[in-house]
């Protein structure tokens, strides 16, 4: 039976890869006593304010759709959030869109402007979806591989490398999951000008711009020429610890947002009602919560990142998001090895680096969004894991 | 006072029992800064005092009761409030007092063993006082929070244990 039911299953569907996540998802599930640095979001709970007004939307009957591009008074937050914040300028009514998660507004996006035969350059090591994403769009995925001695920034010469008659688009992630590698303004304006030679449309995921610590974000749409030819993308989950209310959204040139709202309103309607009211109390009062999360974020940062290196894994110092990335090449094992070793004999959980694609093997990714006391005990573990294999 | 004196008291305040070189890593300072700033921080009486705070509802063989007593007082010429806020803040039962806006002046809050002790208290030494013209006391039934901590926490992660 189930080798007839494998022949409903698309093509498309049972070509792409299962996340190399899903292992260690598996096996650290089944042990006690974890400390888990594999985990992609804030170890915050959403801010209690917003909360409420989650709770106080639903009490007033607020439990139908939206506008398909989400609540208009939100979208005008937004606007004014990305003036204030970034000096980018949209408009509320005409570019923005809400989305279930920055995920969709991803999703969204490649539909939007892939054709049969597109090549899309993906910034790696990166974020799983990215590359599948692209594939189920109908286009084809290309790997930009930064590398540790660039920080894992992008430079003219790693991007003309990978430029064909074919490229349409080049997504990035700054700050990046998984490296923590920011970009400033001198940094992005050194390959805009590849980018517009070419005439590649951008697709900018900026989830993790409010979480940089030691530079304020510049956002690629601000640089000349850029804003044309940028679909930024965003949401609320990392800087508001709200990942499980499930809410993006996505702004850009009016002609692509509107392609994007028509696929949207077809296949999502809107983003939930719940989530938009709580994110509404997000921009309106939430500063003061974000700054103290980065703050914390911050302080574990600088100590894990110091501890790393101490320890004999070397690690450059992430800009940005909240993943320290070091390389365990010292230890002469692959990252599937040195993440299962780790977990198996110190139940310390981390993500090897080659699930986030091209020059992520020999790195483990690490977040540091967990308290301070057990990133203590995971430094104690992974010294005596290291110490292990230096002995040996 | 600068910017990094400050986050060594924010995590201080937070946890007084964190070890100096994890400080000194989180603050980007060595650990002898931060040792020096922080005895800086004591002479000055910035610091005060390291505490914990313990539910002791969850002990056995420790009883006792706590009062919030609003207490109105007549100040006087020169010293205002603070003479008669000496006067009652050195008793060592009383545990805090506040000099409030609003219906009464001074907050005390007291801890006694029993009910009695703690009336004890109120009736024989407090009320006497000169200045004190009037008192109500509030007995406290039980402690949700105190000094930013919740007595009965939810310290499960309700993360999965590893996500993209």
């Amino acid at each position: 039976m189930k080798h007839v039911q494998q022949q409903y299953v698309s093509k498309t569907a049972s070509q792409l890869k299962p996340s190399g996540i899903r292992k260690f998802f598996d096996l650290a599930s089944q042990m006690d006593n974890v400390i888990s640095l594999g985990v992609g979001e804030p170890d915050f709970v959403t801010p209690w304010n917003v909360c409420e007004a989650g709770y106080a939307s639903l009490e007033s009957g607020y439990t139908a759709y939206t506008a398909n591009a989400g609540l208009l008074e939100l979208r005008e937050e937004i606007s004014s959030y990305l003036s204030e914040q970034f000096s980018l300028n949209y408009s509320a009514e005409s570019q923005i869109i809400l989305t279930v998660g920055a995920s969709q507004a991803i999703d969204l996006a490649f539909r939007a402007v892939i054709d049969p035969g597109d090549e899309v350059i993906i910034v790696e090591p990166g974020f799983v979806a990215y590359a599948p994403a692209v594939t189920l769009a109908g286009g084809t995925p290309v790997s930009l591989e930064t590398k540790a001695e660039d920080e894992f920034k992008i430079t003219r010469e790693s991007l003309e490398k990978v430029i064909t008659k074919r490229t349409k688009a080049i997504l990035l992630c700054f700050p990046s999951n998984p490296t923590g590698a920011t970009m400033s303004e001198a940094e992005l304006k050194s390959v805009t000008d590849v980018i517009e030679e070419h005439d590649l449309l951008v697709l900018s995921d900026e989830i993790y711009a409010e979480l940089t610590y030691d530079e304020t974000h510049y956002s690629i749409a601000r640089v000349n020429g850029m804003r044309e030819r940028t679909i930024l993308i965003s949401g609320f989950s990392k800087a508001f610890a709200m990942t499980g209310w499930r809410l993006g959204y996505v702004t850009g040139p009016e002609e692509i947002i509107s392609a994007m709202l028509k696929i949207h309103q077809y296949t999502m309607m809107c983003a939930p009602t719940i989530a938009q009211h709580g994110a509404l109390e997000a921009l309106k009062s939430g500063r003061e919560d974000l700054e103290r999360m980065k703050k914390s974020y911050r302080q574990r940062r600088n100590f894990l990142v110091k501890s790393f290196n101490n320890i004999g894994l070397s690690c450059h110092m992430p800009g940005g998001a909240f993943y320290a990335f070091p390389s365990i090449q010292a230890t002469g094992m692959t990252s599937d090895e040195f993440a299962e070793k780790l977990l198996e004999e110190e139940r310390v959980a981390v993500v090897p680096g080659h699930v986030f694609g091209a020059g992520g093997e020999g790195y483990v990714r690490c977040s540091y969004a967990t308290s301070i006391d057990s990133l203590q005990e995971a430094v104690k573990r992974i010294e005596r894991f290291m110490k292990r294999r230096q002995q040996a | 006072m600068n910017e990094k004196e400050i986050e060594i008291l924010e995590i201080l305040e937070e946890n007084a029992r964190i070890p100096m070189d994890v400080l000194a890593d989180m603050v980007e300072l060595s650990v002898e800064e931060v040792e020096k700033t922080i005895k800086r921080l004591e002479e000055q009486n910035i610091i005060l005092n390291y505490s914990s705070v313990i539910n002791w509802d969850k002990t056995s063989g420790v009883d006792g009761v706590a009062a919030m007593i609003d207490v109105k007082v007549t100040p006087k010429r020169d010293v205002g409030f603070d003479e008669i806020a000496e006067r009652i803040y050195r008793f060592p039962e009383v545990k805090a007092v506040y000099l409030m806006s609003g219906a009464f002046d001074l907050s005390v809050q007291i801890e006694g063993k029993t009910m009695k002790e703690v009336a004890f208290f109120v009736s024989n030494k407090l009320s006497t006082l000169d200045s004190v013209l009037s008192t109500t006391t509030h007995f406290l039934l039980k402690k949700y929070k105190h000094d930013g901590v919740i007595f009965e926490p939810e310290k499960k992660d309700k993360r999965i244990v590893v996500s993209p």
